[in-house]
């Protein structure tokens, strides 16, 4: 029998690996947030003093939208020739399975952000005022805690109907203080006028409680009947 | 208990209109914003009861995940429908109290914000339950449950970061409050919490009794026609 940690890494290395042959997920995230930001961009025309203030929401709320893109298509690949079926009989833990979707997801969220992050700051002329360096931090405690709950959700909509629109809003409600946590700490360190560190500090326990209970919860949710 | 039921349910109307009139003719008038501060006695009362209803769907979530019983699904159920419905109340009645004396409908204060994130918890916590099918329901909508109830104290300190416009808390808070006006409250808060009860049971027995028949149309479809009674 393989190890939980060998079940993960196979199971990682496999979705990278159709990814990296597919990119269906990397380029649909790619070109939506692309359009979120021009959208954005068109709507409010900002000056650079504003930027910095509505920076931070816009790029979250981009990466949100975007995420969700490939959360939906996280366990759907699974489903054509019964793969999760055969999963679920197998005598490989679950959670492994669990942790390897959700590395898997942290790959590609954090590739659009670094792709992305560029484009931000032409676009909306950003230059933080704050310890710049702080935002790598947020970005990655911010994707986590997406990332968790949503491979977490997507699991779950797989069984309703209509499971593309029930991501979301399975999501967005448990992910609101995370959210605000990303935007008010990526705003604070743009703007430069308060610390963001009581954001990170939540941001840390918000992503130790889920990550925990999710995996807890995952083994109920695949074999749910 | 079939008897409790209907002696229960002339109790709390007997209840709900003495607590209308102590709201509205015994309860003194407040100085400062007059009448319309008379709509607190509505207001925190559902409060109070859409809080004690979504922990008891926390605790019954918490149940079923242990024991796979199917009442503690049914009380998880019922408690967050009728607790979503008093949420909606004090979503509503705040503001109505909020315009003439605030003088702004709504703002993005940490009290009325957490409530809010709340009241969507449970209202994705619902839809799950609509949209999901079958025998899966009760594992699924249990899970988000606990997810759900454990993102409350995290909305709350990440809303607390923002300055409270709303006034102090009733208890613990550190508000005074005449002596009158909190017996008023507290009744009407019985009240309140009587009729909650009083619609999560007749609420879980028609549950009961819906899952009885689809058992019984189930049983009966596997039997076949010849068995049925169409």
């Amino acid at each position: 029998m393989t190890p939980p940690s060998g079940v993960t890494r196979i199971t990682l290395l496999k979705d990278l690996r159709l990814e990296w042959r597919s990119k269906d997920a990397i380029n649909s995230m790619l070109f939506f947030s692309l359009l979120v930001v021009v959208v954005f961009s068109f709507s409010f025309d900002p000056s650079v003093e504003e930027s910095r203030q509505i920076a931070g929401g816009l790029i979250w709320v981009a990466f949100l939208f975007a995420a969700v893109v490939a959360l939906n298509q996280t366990w759907a690949r699974e489903l054509r020739n019964q793969v999760l079926d055969a999963y679920r009989v197998s005598p490989a833990p679950p959670n492994a399975l669990f942790l390897a979707k959700t590395l898997g997801n942290f790959v590609f969220v954090s590739i659009l952000e670094i792709v992305m992050t560029p484009l931000f700051i032409a676009f909306y002329r950003l230059r933080a005022l704050g310890p710049a360096w702080q935002l790598i931090p947020v970005a990655a405690l911010g994707t986590w805690a997406l990332v968790v709950n949503g491979t977490f959700f997507a699991a779950m909509s797989l069984r309703t109907r209509s499971r593309e629109i029930m991501l979301p809003l399975l999501l967005f409600p448990i992910s609101i203080p995370a959210l605000l946590a990303m935007v008010q700490a990526t705003t604070a360190i743009l703007s430069g006028e308060n610390s963001a560190r009581f954001w990170i500090v939540l941001l840390v326990t918000y992503d130790l409680v889920f990550t925990t209970v999710c995996l807890l919860l995952f083994e109920t949710v695949l074999n749910a009947e | 208990m079939k008897i409790l039921f209907p002696i229960l349910t002339v109790l709390t109307t007997i209840l709900l209109a003495f607590a209308l009139y102590e709201a509205l003719v015994v309860a003194p008038t407040e100085q400062t914003m007059g009448d319309v501060q008379r709509i607190f006695y509505y207001h925190v009362p559902s409060a109070w009861t859409a809080f004690i209803l979504f922990f008891v769907n926390f605790g019954a979530s918490i149940v079923y995940l242990m024991t796979r019983k199917t009442k503690a699904d049914i009380v998880a159920l019922v408690s967050a429908e009728v607790g979503v419905v008093f949420c909606t109340v004090v979503l509503i009645t705040g503001p109505i109290w909020a315009r003439p004396v605030w003088g702004i409908w709504w703002t993005w204060d940490m009290r009325l914000t957490s409530t809010l994130v709340l009241w969507l918890i449970y209202v994705s916590y619902l839809f799950l339950r609509r949209f999901s099918s079958g025998g899966q329901t009760p594992a699924l909508a249990a899970a988000l449950a606990v997810l759900g109830a454990l993102c409350v104290p995290f909305v709350y300190f990440s809303i607390w970061f923002f300055r409270t416009q709303h006034p102090q808390p009733v208890m613990g808070g550190g508000g005074s409050i005449d002596p009158r006006m909190m017996h008023v409250l507290l009744i009407n808060w019985l009240a309140f919490s009587c009729f909650a009860f009083l619609v999560c049971w007749s609420r879980y027995r028609l549950e009961r009794l819906q899952r009885d028949v689809d058992q019984a149309h189930a049983l009966q479809s596997l039997l076949g026609p010849r068995g049925g009674m169409r």
